[in-house]
């Protein structure tokens, strides 16, 4: 049994990840996570100002399950299942994060200097945060879903939107990587 | 999720270099399952638990929504290192700072909210 307490493999996750989006499908519901944010908008009063988030958002509880799923099985996997949290990235992806100033990339699960404690300290680390956030909200909102919607419920049904919406976040994801990053970090 | 380092801000930026098959693994593979059992409910008319025909809805056409909305997604998916499921993982991991990214998230979605008649959709 000590595999499970091991980094899982892709040809574990994948498959797991996609028995979720049929398990899904099977009870009449489509694999998605970013909706819930329409769905946290509305419950916090937004359908009061904007019209986009005026929905009945009891119809939206089960996805709220999947939530709390997920927040659970971050728990169960962080502190139950996990001796050591690193992760086993390539070295010449480490070499180029130190040039970058990300020191022991790898040794820990998330860079300290972004998710760590010392982050809160930080005005340059809130700011990445808070704007990686508002990039995620919005373009997952405007692109109409994110990697579960489209890349893996979209595009396992072949849905062209989806693809572009796919190729948009490897743009999307490229340029921030390699023409962004130099200049943030 | 977090077994698989799916939520690991390492493992996105080291995809996002090309330089490990981990993620598109992990994305191929369930796209592999995905489209062959999709192909196989269709095909063989399979019914849901409740006995009804599974349904699937297609997206809306259009090219730009998708393409804009897409890039600054995937803009924020490097930078942040999560996309929306991961961001709940790693709450129950215990990162308090990444409810920063989901105050942000939960910001940018209120701010489509509020342009998207002004969008190009």
């Amino acid at each position: 049994m000590n595999w499970i307490f091991e980094p899982w493999p892709w040809y574990v996750a994948g498959p797991l990840i996609a028995l979720i989006m049929f398990l899904l499908l099977f009870v009449d519901k489509q694999f998605g996570m970013s909706s819930n944010l329409r769905t946290m908008c509305t419950i916090g009063g937004a359908g009061k100002k904007v019209d986009f988030f005026d929905f009945d958002w009891k119809s939206q509880r089960w996805n709220l399950i999947v939530v709390l799923g997920a927040i659970i099985g971050g728990f169960l996997g962080a502190h139950v299942l996990t001796n050591d949290p690193s992760v086993a990235i390539n070295p010449d992806t480490i070499a180029t994060l130190e040039g970058l100033g990300f020191e022991n990339a790898g040794d820990t699960y998330l860079p300290e200097q972004l998710f760590g404690m010392e982050a809160f300290s930080s005005v340059k680390s809130l700011l990445i945060l808070l704007g990686g956030g508002l990039l995620i909200g919005f373009g997952s909102r405007y692109a109409g879903g994110c990697t579960s919607g489209h890349a893996i419920s979209g595009l396992s049904n072949l849905q062209l939107p989806s693809l572009i919406a796919v190729i948009g976040f490897f743009i999307g994801g490229l340029v921030m990587i390699h023409l962004l990053f130099p200049l943030i970090f | 999720m977090y077994k698989s380092e799916a939520a690991s801000w390492f493992r996105i930026y080291e995809m996002f270099q090309f330089q490990s098959f981990h993620m598109y693994g992990i994305i191929g593979s369930a796209l592999f399952l995905g489209v062959l059992g999709v192909f196989l409910i269709k095909k063989n008319n399979v019914k849901s638990f409740y006995g009804e025909p599974i349904k699937f809805t297609p997206k809306d056409k259009s090219f730009s929504r998708y393409m804009y909305g897409g890039i600054i997604f995937g803009l924020g998916w490097a930078l942040a290192g999560s996309c929306p499921g991961p961001i709940y993982t790693l709450i129950g991991a215990g990162y308090a700072s990444i409810l920063v990214v989901l105050v942000g998230a939960l910001g940018g979605t209120f701010i489509y909210g509020l342009l998207r008649k002004k969008l190009p959709h």
